[in-house]
């Protein structure tokens, strides 16, 4: 047998992580405008995608742009990503909309910094978890995924690639400005370590071909533009053709497609990492850097005899319910710790519907939550 | 390489002020406990407005297992290359843990038990450039710290830094080593002892 080769280890920044699952991924698009804690991304880029084979670095005049470049780059048949932070991720938020609509696979990496408005540049929060997910207007599904250290990071980034091209939707992937912003050792996976997927082509005639027609899957074939095929892409309401349409028939079938298509694979987009959770009295539920913190609280709360766990969201939206819904079953209490004033503990409480006591941890002030804050809250059951 | 010794969550924290290098300094030794030495490590830094001039802080966490919580809390190990970050941080410093000082900057040390050189005079007079001190501080802890191997330590260094100022880091380096081995004496065994004993 041959022996497998030795992986290479790299001491990298969250964000340094970021660009190399980028790149295995299989990003050839870059379109953004700087934005401190996230800046070291478009950095990084700037040097590593001119130097690869078809590589596009474009600094855009603003973060509207950049997303316009996104899509478009996408819709050429490019796997695009941008990074920004809260203020520049508002500003993406109308275009953000239009690749729902468009169905134009993308990656939006959002390193949250205290809010609102510029509120703390140089600090961790994670005050746009909701805006991640209701940030643009109308009824959009949307995934958003999360990562807690720098080798999530790296897989993260594969993650929403994968997604954005299986199911043809923007995908936001939130991390913090602790993430962002340590240093670690990470490996780097040999070529064939992880699936990488592509978006499907269409196989039929150009003449034949409806560029938003139902399928099974719900997800309509996507033909890089100048392939031959034609298509029409437009915000509007449209039907299979591509073309506005307000025909209320129309009009629902493509709304129901359009959530159907991410509603139904909850099993391949809902992501979530168990610890000790088997007979957990208190399972805190934790996402980002805080999910760092809370696992050395609960392994602390185990030492002294208290039976805790940890439920790690990678994915936020749509919600992993059915993960939550397994640990009910001996749960006595949940703990929410968060750098907002509670947005995931609001669909905690939803899922858990009165069945066990939720506690929340906020804390806004810029500061992470440290692991003796968690312990305290656990330790009182 | 083969981890030189078991650790469980060791803290350090480098403070000093903007433009010392004590950044570099960190990263540095991060990297080579983390690619030469074959520990986890988690590195942050103080990341703010006030970096440039003002205060700056660099912490390490190293550990053999999993870290979870990437931030030092009680540090083993504080370097303190201004009065003002030694009067800041030595309050979390745990107690058994070490604190080094750079003897020339810090006047006031708060306790008697530290370990100081003047390494900012040292790298003045014996390798001729002031900014090459963080390498100095970073030959004097491989000295100190029992889970560092110099020869890897050097090694990484070397790899980290770029081509140009190699030469003059590795005098620097093997300076500090020499310094430390002089007048630290032998790697003190303050790390897995208790204090009270």
């Amino acid at each position: 047998m041959a022996r497998r080769k030795k992986k290479q280890e790299i001491f990298a920044l969250g964000n340094e992580a970021v660009v190399e699952g980028a790149l295995i991924a299989g990003c050839t698009f870059y379109g953004g405008y700087p934005i401190t804690p996230s800046s070291e991304i478009m950095e990084i880029m700037a040097s590593r995608l001119p130097a690869h084979e078809d590589g596009v670095f474009v600094q855009m005049e603003d973060e509207i742009a950049s997303m316009g470049a996104v899509i478009g780059a996408s819709l050429a048949g490019r796997k695009a990503m941008t990074a920004t932070s809260g203020p520049g991720f508002s500003l993406m938020q109308e275009h953000l909309g239009y690749a729902c609509m468009a169905e134009a696979p993308c990656v939006l990496v959002n390193v949250m910094r205290g809010g609102p408005s510029t509120g703390l540049p140089t600090s961790p929060a994670q005050g746009d978890v909701l805006q991640a997910r209701w940030g643009t207007h109308g009824d959009h599904p949307i995934i958003v995924l999360s990562a807690a250290d720098v080798q999530e990071c790296l897989e993260m980034t594969i993650k929403a690639f994968n997604m954005a091209e299986k199911y043809r939707t923007p995908v936001i992937l939130l991390i913090d400005e602790i993430t962002a912003h340590t240093r670690e050792k990470i490996e780097l996976p040999n070529p064939g370590d992880y699936e990488i997927h592509s978006r499907v082509v269409p196989s039929m005639p150009p003449e034949w071909y409806k560029p938003y027609e139902e399928t099974v899957r719900g997800v309509p074939p996507m033909p890089p533009i100048g392939s031959g095929y034609r298509f029409h892409v437009t915000g509007l309401t449209h039907d299979r053709n591509g073309y506005p349409t307000s025909r209320p028939d129309e009009v629902d079938e493509l709304m129901q497609r359009m959530h159907r298509k991410i509603d139904q694979f909850f099993y391949d987009i809902q992501l979530t990492e168990e610890t000790t959770c088997d007979d957990a009295d208190v399972v805190v539920v934790a996402y980002g850097s805080v999910a760092r913190s809370a696992e050395f609280a609960v392994q602390q709360a185990r030492e002294s005899g208290v039976k805790a766990g940890l439920l790690k969201l990678q994915t936020l939206f749509p919600y992993p319910r059915r993960a939550m819904e397994k640990l009910l079953a001996h749960a006595r209490t949940l703990v929410v710790p968060e750098m907002n004033m509670g947005q995931i503990s609001r669909e905690v409480k939803r899922v858990n519907m009165g069945r066990a006591s939720v506690r929340t941890i906020n804390r806004v002030d810029g500061q992470i939550i440290t692991p003796s804050e968690i312990l305290k809250v656990i330790m009182q059951g | 390489m083969k981890q030189p010794m078991e650790l469980q969550r060791f803290e350090i924290r480098f403070s000093g002020l903007g433009g010392q290098g004590i950044i570099t300094l960190g990263k540095v030794m991060g990297a080579g406990l983390a690619l030469g030495h074959g520990y986890n490590v988690t590195q942050t830094q103080s990341y703010g407005p006030e970096a440039r001039g003002g205060s700056s802080r660099c912490d390490l966490v190293v550990s053999s297992g999993r870290i979870s919580f990437p931030k030092a809390e009680s540090l083993d190990l504080l370097v303190a290359l201004s009065q003002e970050a030694c009067n800041a941080y030595y309050p979390y410093l745990k107690p058994g843990g070490v604190l080094v000082i750079e003897s020339d900057i810090v006047k006031q040390p708060p306790t008697n038990h530290y370990l100081g050189l003047p390494f900012t005079q040292l790298a003045k007079d014996k390798v001729g450039i002031v900014q090459a001190m963080n390498t100095v501080v970073l030959g004097a802890l491989t000295h100190l710290l029992p889970f560092t191997v110099q020869r890897v330590m050097r090694k990484s260094m070397e790899e980290t830094l770029p081509a140009k100022i190699r030469a003059v880091n590795v005098k620097a380096f093997n300076l500090g080593h020499r310094e430390a081995k002089k007048h630290f004496g032998e790697s003190p065994e303050v790390w897995g002892v208790a204090p009270e004993e």
